[in-house]
């Protein structure tokens, strides 16, 4: 076993034991750091496949802002341990084994196919800034384009809904 | 650069598939099992997560740059959803006092 596989198996553990634990947390600070844990996994396997962009910009965008803005949120909402109400045992035995059930048809029809190759990186440098800039800029511009109207009614909507209102 | 392309040959990409099912139904049981809204977004989270790695190792399997630019785009979607979700989240304990999602079945009213 080479030192690239030990390091995906690794990483692949480290990201399922603490989503496991994001689920099963008490306490929802707790569940934001177990999420920061895993999105720094994610960013390791994306170096793994020679992703460097990627990687970057998902701790940016995730481990930068996203999970600050629910640090926020958590904090200014002053939630404590006690305040959740938990579902009924029923319906969290229903939700594990419909996840369970969903988990296992995958996994058959996973095993159906041949057996797979390995990630072969044929182009090493297709994941650098150089290249996805010129696919970017070329073939998707329309859609680059479209998403800053997206964050521009993102923008909105969160201030409007987040105002306070005055009746 | 040759050697980092050499070293990334041995994982197979069933490993990959597998993983990013792993998480997306660890992601899917949380949303069905918890009722605190917050936590039910993290697990949204997960799920999108677990699709961008599945888009990225496609993307070094294929030698097409194209998974990349979806991954890239799939961030700006849940950046923008974040925001707009985590604003409900402070309106509806603004006016409730609570964020259980239970308590958001008043809407069909």
């Amino acid at each position: 076993m080479t030192i690239t596989q030990s390091l995906f198996y690794f990483l692949a553990f480290v990201a399922i034991f603490c989503s496991l634990l994001v689920v099963l947390a008490k306490n929802p600070v707790h569940s934001v750091l177990y999420l920061i844990i895993t999105f720094f996994a994610f960013t390791g396997h994306y170096i793994l496949l020679n992703a460097q962009f990627v990687g970057i910009v998902n701790i940016i965008v995730y481990a930068g802002a996203i999970m600050v803005l629910f640090l926020f949120v958590i904090m200014l909402l002053n939630f404590n341990e006690g305040t959740e109400t938990h579902k009924p045992n029923l319906v969290k035995f229903a939700g594990a084994i419909t996840g369970g059930l969903v988990l296992v048809v995958l996994v058959a029809s996973l095993q159906t196919l041949q057996q797979s190759n390995p990630v072969k990186l044929n182009n090493a440098d297709i994941g650098l800034v150089k290249n996805l800039g010129k696919v970017l800029f070329n073939e998707f511009l329309l859609p680059f384009e479209v998403v800053s109207i997206l964050f521009l009614s993102a923008m909105v909507g969160a201030v409007l809904l987040a105002r306070k209102e005055n009746n | 650069m040759e050697n980092i392309t050499q070293a990334i040959t041995l994982v197979p990409i069933n490993h990959y598939i597998l993983f990013s099912t792993i998480i997306f139904i660890i992601g899917i049981i949380g949303v069905l099992t918890r009722r605190n809204a917050i936590i039910v977004f993290m697990s949204i989270e997960l799920m999108l997560n677990a699709v961008n790695l599945l888009l990225a190792a496609f993307s070094a399997y294929r030698g097409d740059a194209s998974g990349q630019i979806f991954v890239f785009f799939i961030m700006a979607v849940a950046a923008a959803e974040v925001a707009v979700g985590l604003a409900i989240i402070v309106m509806t304990y603004r006016n409730t006092n609570s964020i259980d999602i239970n308590f958001l079945n008043k809407l069909k009213n």
